[in-house]
């Protein structure tokens, strides 16, 4: 049994020992710093990426990804809780033994060796000196207790004692930092964490409609505290909201629906956003009526013990209609409409692709060079992004924009192009014809790859440049005809690097510089000749500046297209914006607990700096020559500066008024 | 004795009984000041009120009592009241509702549109340094003496400036107008307007100048980052607030925060004086810095006790941002990168609070502990906004 005492007694020891406070505070200070150093709850696949399989694997098993909610840092948490409650209940009798008692019973000898120590003599009576020294006490604010020894060695003691609050601030600082943690316990997920642990939930990680989700993955209404966000595109609502958990997720019921009426943003002058803010409709059968609520940033709406707020907002759904036109010209223009967040399959001859519509965007600030070669804010106005994704299943995203974008002074229609998320954004730069549409563009494309076009302007220009040249030999002219149509197709289907690549499967390599510059010509030849005849189909007989830089810029585009990805360039022609209002729903009991907390902690660390617990012990022995020996001494436990300069001056009074008989 | 001599000592036990009580210490000025601050809110009030939610008028009202208070604790807060008050209102009076008087007003122009006004605290913050070395090290209380007029002029034209940019807020446009703490411009004169007066509250308490070059130093740094930012960024344009700044716990949650950081950093700025001093008497106890710095046990105090009201106005700043994150961003604690630094300086400082209460510990070691948590702190205030990404990203480098 005594030795069980003195385990348990040791253990008391360290956990309220200060060195173990001390340690505790500095390594929940360097845990914390881990979380913020490693971005949190980030996807999985991104951490995999950065970190590579092996110390993706042993970060994970840290829980590094989630540091606040591991369980070493859970168990940091309840040490620091558990040696502060060890700390206040070991130190709360000496506490209240230093609050309560006057130490009255004080030895003369122990006041003579206190730091703050006088002693005088005077000739007053002890009476006289004890009345006077009460009013200064009583004016002094000092509470007292008076005690007076009349057997051996007759002596009166008046012990004084003020600022006893200062002991106040500890136990409200110490009881103030549990009862925070209580509070943030409250509404922690150790709960969650529990049940996940004992195999009762099971969060979800497939990217399934909120409906299939299994029941093992969704939490009732009665949850006790949750922290959840939901996206309820304008006109729909929702019962529920999604918590994250790691790499997945789980269904929270909500007690009520709620439904977004109207998103809305509101903006400055400037263009800057001013506010974000979203009409809400709670239906709940207890309610009479629905209520109609507004809510914005700052400005949550307070409901069944729980918070909406207006945390983000992005697309709902909008209609898009679109333009799709083929690159190929045996392929007829399709028009479609689809709604952001849909899939639909497409067909491009035997090639089947799955259309994902992923998001739609009014407005686009970007950095645009000015004319000054200034970069300046710029809106480029609505665009949408989708994936198109082949039969193999590898998708490419692309962020196509409705309205020509003016760069250099030519317009242009962008579409960027993501083949993978680590890579960077490129362009593809169609040039905008005068109607600031890809048509022009198109019929360049499709008259290319019309053979028998192709071949009847590269006849009509040989014969032109061969009678310019007075020359007349028909072998020649064929072939010079043949290689252009076949250089045109090749260039059309391949780019520049297909012609490259044809010419080193053919020639030896001392010969192909110059057969590349022979091919150069003719292809630019053929080129050439086949814009222009476009032009003349568009009514237009001569080419100025203008449409050379636009057969230039078409240039540089079939160039690029064998790299697009894409069988067609697919346009929007129009659009119904659905917007969605992001919601994060809270139900968090502890916080009026978390706050108490708080409010004690700062009360209590007021009392604890600027209240001084002072005590003053004024000891009276009469003189066997009826005359008064006045020891002064005091104590403080904060701020000693003070008191010492206090002490000094009440020394001194007590000199100046005692010592010298009164004068 | 005579009763002339004895009221001068105020040394007899009658003093003691007889004292005068807070009101009676009172002089004639201190009341017509009370009064000038009480009618000047009370038109604000009237104006304005309209215009302010429920809380901002709470905010209001309950600063009354509050800048009375500390008016009549520490006199000099009543003169830099008048005087910032006086020369906002002139400023505002040259503006006369016209943003565009900023370049043609000749008084806006060179001194007191904010542009102005910020530029001549940066010269005076930054001259008044230099003043204070040199009479640390010629020993001259003259030029002691101007450099703590210069501080207290950089002190005044910096809120100056702050009244100022308030008003020019509202100026450029109605829907911009918002109290100047809402980015990392506007925080940095604030900060050097709090640690300057932390300072000349020291300065005046303990009667010794010997450590404004010290802590001023501090305040150039950032004298010297504002300037940095405001030209080559172009940071000191006045921009409209981002949704989830429009809140009354900005007024609150800032300044309590910054005289935490004031504070923190003024205890670091003594500590390195401190350990100068030190490191001066083991070498030469007649040198220079051991003979015209405070005592060791000044600079200990000093450094102590700036620590700990940092400490208990960093405690309420914390809390009040936890309720204000709460209302803005659903919890009051996501362990976002902001928080969770506003925690480790907490935490540190706690630490350093503990080590001095129950071990008792003083000296070198705690100095040097001292400044390492100006640099945690530092972190805290802008190596979260310019390093780590999160909520709170709204002075962002």
């Amino acid at each position: 049994m005594k030795s069980s005492r003195t385990v348990g007694s040791r253990i008391v020891n360290f956990l309220g020992s200060m060195n173990l406070a001390i340690t505790l505070l500095v390594v929940l200070a360097i845990a914390s710093v881990l979380g913020t150093v490693l971005q949190q709850n980030q996807p999985y696949t991104s951490y995999e990426i950065k970190f590579g399989k092996f110390w993706f694997e042993a970060f994970r098993s840290l829980g590094l990804y989630d540091v606040y909610s591991a369980v070493w840092f859970l168990l940091i948490l309840g040490f620091l809780v558990l040696s502060t409650t060890t700390c206040v209940v070991r130190n709360t009798p000496g506490m209240l033994k230093e609050l309560t008692r006057f130490r009255e019973g004080v030895k003369e000898k122990s006041l003579r060796l206190m730091k703050q120590s006088e002693a005088m003599h005077s000739k007053q009576s002890v009476d006289d000196i004890q009345t006077l020294v009460k009013r200064v006490l009583k004016a002094e604010n000092f509470r007292f207790r008076e005690k007076s020894e009349k057997e051996n060695g007759q002596y009166t003691v008046l012990a004084a004692m003020k600022g006893g609050s200062n002991r106040w601030g500890y136990w409200l600082t110490h009881i103030g930092i549990i009862v925070i943690c209580l509070g943030g316990l409250f509404d922690s997920r150790l709960p969650m964490m529990f049940a996940e642990w004992q195999g009762e939930v099971i969060p979800e990680t497939r990217n399934v409609p909120a409906s299939e989700v299994p029941d093992v993955s969704t939490l009732s209404s009665a949850n006790f505290s949750y922290r959840g966000s939901v996206d309820i595109p304008e006109g729909r609502r929702a019962n529920i909201v999604f918590l994250p958990v790691r790499d997945g997720y789980l269904v929270q019921r909500l007690p009520y629906e709620v439904e977004v009426k109207e998103f809305r943003v509101e903006h400055y002058s400037t263009g800057q956003p001013k506010s974000f803010e979203s009409d809400l409709v709670i239906h709940d059968p207890d309610l009479e009526a629905p209520l109609e609520e507004t809510i914005s940033v700052n400005h949550p709406l307070l409901y069944k013990g729980t918070a909406i707020y207006q945390a983000n907002f992005g697309d709902g759904g909008s209609e898009i209609k679109m333009k799709l036109h083929p690159f190929v010209n045996q392929y007829a223009t399709q028009e479609m409409t689809g709604n952001v967040f849909k899939e639909y399959n497409l067909t491009n001859g035997d090639r089947k692709f799955r259309l994902e519509l992923e998001n739609f965007r009014l407005f686009n600030i970007n950095p645009i060079k000015n004319d000054d070669g200034e970069e300046e804010q710029k809106n480029l106005g609505p665009s949408f992004i989708f994936r198109l994704r082949n039969a193999a299943g590898e998708a490419i995203e692309y962020t196509n924009y409705m309205a020509p974008v003016t760069l250099d002074g030519r317009q242009y229609i962008l579409s960027g192009v993501q083949v993978s998320p680590s890579d960077p954004q490129r362009f593809l730069h169609i040039p905008a014809d005068n109607k600031g549409s890809v048509g022009l563009f198109m019929k360049f494309l499709k008259n290319l790859q019309d053979t028998a076009l192709v071949r009847k302007v590269s006849i009509d220009t040989t014969v032109e440049s061969m009678q310019g040249a007075k020359l007349n030999d028909d072998a020649v002219q064929n072939q010079v005809v043949e290689s252009m149509v076949r250089l045109t197709q090749l260039f059309v289907t391949t780019g520049f690097d297909g012609i490259s690549e044809d010419i080193a499967a053919r020639f030896p390599e001392d010969k192909r510089a110059s057969v590349s510059e022979a091919f150069m010509k003719v292809l630019q030849a053929s080129l050439r000749a086949v814009y222009l005849e476009t032009l003349r189909q568009e009514g237009k007989p001569e080419a100025d500046e203008r449409d050379w830089l636009f057969y230039d810029d078409s240039m540089s585009a079939i160039a690029n297209l064998p790299f697009y990805g894409s069988p067609w360039y697919i346009q929007m022609t129009g659009f119904t914006q659905i917007e969605a209002s992001g919601l994060q729903i809270t139900r968090s009991p502890g916080k009026n607990i978390v706050y108490f907390g708080s409010t004690m902690l700062i009360i209590g660390v007021f009392l604890l700096f600027y209240v001084s617990h002072r005590r003053i012990w004024v000891y009276l022995k009469p003189q066997d020559d009826g005359q008064t020996e006045i020891i002064l001494a005091g104590s403080a436990n904060r701020n000693e500066d003070e008191f010492k300069k206090y002490f000094q001056r009440l020394q001194l009074a007590f000199r100046q008024t005692l010592s010298d008989g009164g004068k | 004795m005579s009763v002339q001599q004895n009221a001068l000592d105020k040394n007899t036990l009658d003093d003691f009984i007889d004292k005068p009580n807070l009101l009676q210490k009172l002089g004639i000025f201190d009341w017509v000041w009370a009064l000038l601050v009480t009618v000047g809110a009370a038109f604000v009030f009237t104006q304005y009120a309209a215009h302010m939610d429920v809380y901002e008028q709470g905010i209001l009202i309950l600063s009354v009592p509050s800048l009375i208070a500390f008016g009549w604790s520490w006199r000099p807060m009543q003169s830099l009241t008048l005087v910032v008050t006086v020369l906002s209102l002139l400023g505002i009076w040259l503006y006369g509702g016209n943003y565009g008087n900023a370049e043609s007003s000749f008084g806006l122009r060179f001194l007191v549109s904010s542009q102005s006004a910020v530029m001549w605290m940066s010269a005076l913050f930054v001259l008044s340094t230099v003043f204070y070395f040199a009479g640390l090290i010629a020993g001259s209380e003259f030029i002691e003496k101007t450099a703590s007029a210069m501080s207290w002029t950089a002190i005044t034209m910096g809120f100056v400036g702050l009244m100022v940019r308030w008003y020019e807020s509202y100026l450029i446009d109605p829907e911009f107008g918002h109290i100047p703490v809402s980015n990392l411009y506007e925080v940095f004169i604030l900060f050097c307007l709090i640690t300057g007066l932390l300072y000349m509250y020291y300065e005046g308490r303990y009667k010794n100048r010997s450590m404004g070059g010290f802590v001023l130093l501090v305040i150039s740094a950032a004298v010297a980052f504002l300037l940095w930012y405001g030209f080559s960024r172009g940071a000191d344009e006045i921009q409209p607030l981002v949704p989830a700044l429009k809140s009354y716990w900005m007024k609150i949650h800032v300044p309590a925060n910054f005289v935490g950081y004031g504070a923190f950093a003024l205890s670091a700025m003594v500590s390195v004086a401190y350990l100068l001093k030190d490191s001066a008497l083991k070498r030469n106890p007649d040198g220079l810095m051991a003979r015209r710095l405070p005592s060791l046990e000044m600079m200990d105090d000093l450094s102590y006790k700036s620590i700990a009201l940092g400490f208990a106005f960093f405690t309420i700043a914390t809390i009040l941002g936890a309720m204000w994150a709460a209302e803005a961003w659903g919890g009051y604690w996501s362990w976002d990168p902001k928080e969770t630094w506003a925690l480790i300086v907490w935490l540190n400082y706690a630490a350093w609070l503990h080590f001095r209460f129950s071990k008792g510990w003083r000296g070198t070691h705690m100095a040097w502990w001292a400044i390492a948590g100006l640099f945690i702190t530092l972190f805290a205030f802008i190596g979260v906004n310019m390093f780590l990404s999160g909520l709170h990203s709204y002075g962002e480098l």
